[in-house]
């Protein structure tokens, strides 16, 4: 029973890891924080539903659910680098647009058939997998995809246009004297980052079966502690003994600094551990949002967080 | 050639604190000129540079370069050939990317921003060079990150960063003004290296009166968004620091 709790916590963690890579982006890269989220969530969900009931190859709706995240981050970044609006209000003004937008997409809230194969039941997996049982199954189709897009994006950072984007986040005024508009490169991160957290409704809607209009409440809260847990723990980590140790082996060095990317899927996986605790101690499901909230409180006030310090980490 | 045509500058036009600055100002700054700019504090020097580098808009007037219009492009479409170095170290590069990564990305000024790996590892020995060549034992430091350096060895970067690639016009805003002396001798001889083995075209503006004197091939002096001051050629090389410094102390105290 523990050991079931522990497995389904852990395949929580790694799927809304893809949330977090997402707000990881806008928020400690491009230093935006984007409320879009709270919609292209439950979008990436609604688009999967909607799909998966009108038999649609479950592999097919990830890419698909990304696109369409993509369009809310280029809509956000519109607003914010064309219009002029100020990022937080670009955020909200997407979050509240695509509330109405989601539920004329699925209808309503939406629940998958059980006889619709989703990516966890789909042949390539059970081909595979098919020893597994469902929890099990659930757990690894989600590891294997979570890491498949932290490699995808570790690779990206390390390319010319992820470097720019890094930069724009660092030093704003220096992406210009190269002469190249920080507008445009901004854009690209929130179309990236909206993608991902898109890609992460996706996943959730596959695994729960279901799509409901307000499912994206406090995804953006639950993205920043994630980060915010993930990044600390990786600065206390980098400073340890231990990690010096590694850092002067050179074979060794990448264990000494782990990637940003790595620091959130663990951030994530504690912050949703600490949630089931709560639950399970006997907190009333309604109050999990309340346990959210404090929880991001905690994290907060402990990390001691200066902006500065988590920006870039 | 550059050129600022008939311009004016108002700072906050239409209200008390209206503050018309520039009114029918003109400058000619010729090829390969390096040009000193000083003045007291609101005199103008670095709004004009601001002006020039398309920062903050202007109410009329021109800047043009070989005669043609600038004004209505962008900023950063005017860095395509000019650099720019700030006053504060931290402005030039970006502290939180490794001294490789921000030469990598200098070095990649003018080119598309694509999905090839950002850090060319045949580019290292190039940076090496450069770095060495600078005397500030930089060369080992490559995976540094740049906010760890002090401010002389970040300043030093920039000026390496912004003309690494090739460009006409080199933009610098009292870029020495937050060091300490003996850095501030070390980025100014620098500067003067770079600007005369590039052929660069530079404007400069410095509280520093003797490196105004000493390394500009003209030097201006400005006052209330007027050119009070401008000794080219034959004529700035008669001008004295004590002539340069009493005129300074003069307008100041008025």
């Amino acid at each position: 029973m523990l050991l079931e709790l522990l497995i389904s916590t852990l395949t929580q963690g790694l799927i809304y890891a893809l949330i977090s890579f997402g707000v990881y982006i806008t928020y400690s890269i491009l230093d935006f924080p984007d409320l879009g989220v709270d919609g292209a969530f439950p979008l990436g969900a609604a688009v999967t539903a909607v799909l998966l009931t009108n038999g649609v190859q479950a592999w097919l709706t990830l890419p698909l659910a990304m696109l369409a995240g993509a369009a809310a981050g280029l809509f956000t970044g519109v607003i914010h680098v064309k219009l002029g609006v100020r990022n937080l209000l670009a955020g909200i003004i997407t979050m509240t647009a695509l509330f109405s937008i989601n539920l004329q997409i699925a209808g309503s809230n939406l629940t998958v058939p059980r006889d619709i194969d989703t990516i966890f039941t789909s042949a390539p997996v059970m081909s595979i997998f098919g020893g597994l049982n469902t929890m099990g199954r659930k757990l690894v189709v989600s590891l294997v995809v979570v890491v498949v897009v932290k490699l995808a994006l570790d690779a990206y950072f390390r390319t010319k246009s992820g470097l720019l984007l890094r930069a724009v986040g660092d030093n704003p005024g220096l992406v210009t004297t190269l002469a190249k508009d920080r507008g445009s490169v901004k854009l690209l991160g929130l179309v990236v980052s909206n993608a991902l957290v898109s890609l992460g409704g996706c996943i959730v809607c596959h695994e729960q079966r279901s799509f409901s209009a307000t499912m994206g409440t406090g995804q953006l809260v639950y993205g920043l502690a994630a980060v915010i847990i993930g990044i600390s723990i990786r600065n206390v980590y980098a400073a340890s003994p231990a990690a010096r140790t590694l850092q002067k082996r050179k074979a060794l060095r990448w264990l000494a600094v782990p990637a940003g990317t790595t620091a959130v899927i663990s951030g994530s996986i504690l912050y949703k551990l600490c949630v089931q605790a709560a639950l399970s101690a006997g907190l009333p499901a309604n109050m999990m949002k309340l346990v959210t909230a404090a929880l991001f409180l905690l994290v907060l006030v402990l990390s001691g967080r200066k902006g500065e310090e988590i920006i870039h980490a | 050639m550059l050129e600022v045509q008939n311009i004016t500058k108002i700072y906050n036009p239409g209200t008390v604190m209206e503050h018309r600055l520039f009114q029918d100002f003109s400058l000619t700054v010729d090829e390969g000129q390096f040009v000193a700019i000083v003045g007291g504090n609101g005199s103008g020097k670095t709004s004009l540079l601001n002006i020039i580098c398309g920062t903050i808009p202007l109410e009329s007037g021109d800047v043009r370069i070989d005669g043609q219009s600038i004004a209505k492009r962008k900023d950063y479409q005017r860095y395509a050939n000019m650099g720019r170095v700030y006053q504060n170290p931290s402005a030039g590069v970006c502290p939180n990317l490794t001294m490789l990564e921000n030469l990598s990305l200098a070095d990649n000024k003018g080119k598309p921003f694509n999905l090839t790996r950002a850090v060319n590892r045949s580019r290292v020995d190039f940076y090496r060079d450069q770095l060495r060549a600078l005397d500030l034992g930089l060369e080992d430091k490559l995976d540094v990150r740049m906010g760890s350096l002090s401010g002389g060895q970040r300043q030093a970067v920039s000026l390496l960063m912004a003309s690494m690639t090739p460009l006409r016009f080199l933009i610098l805003d009292e870029h020495t003004a937050a060091l300490d002396p003996k850095t501030a001798e070390i980025i100014m001889g620098l500067t003067d290296r770079i600007i005369r083995e590039k052929s660069l075209t530079a404007m400069m503006v410095t509280h520093n009166l003797r490196h105004a004197v000493e390394y500009g091939d003209r030097i201006l002096m400005m006052y209330q968004g007027s050119i009070v001051l401008d000794r080219a050629g034959e004529a700035k090389k008669n001008t004295s620091m004590d002539e340069i410094l009493s005129m300074f102390n003069r307008i100041s105290t008025q």
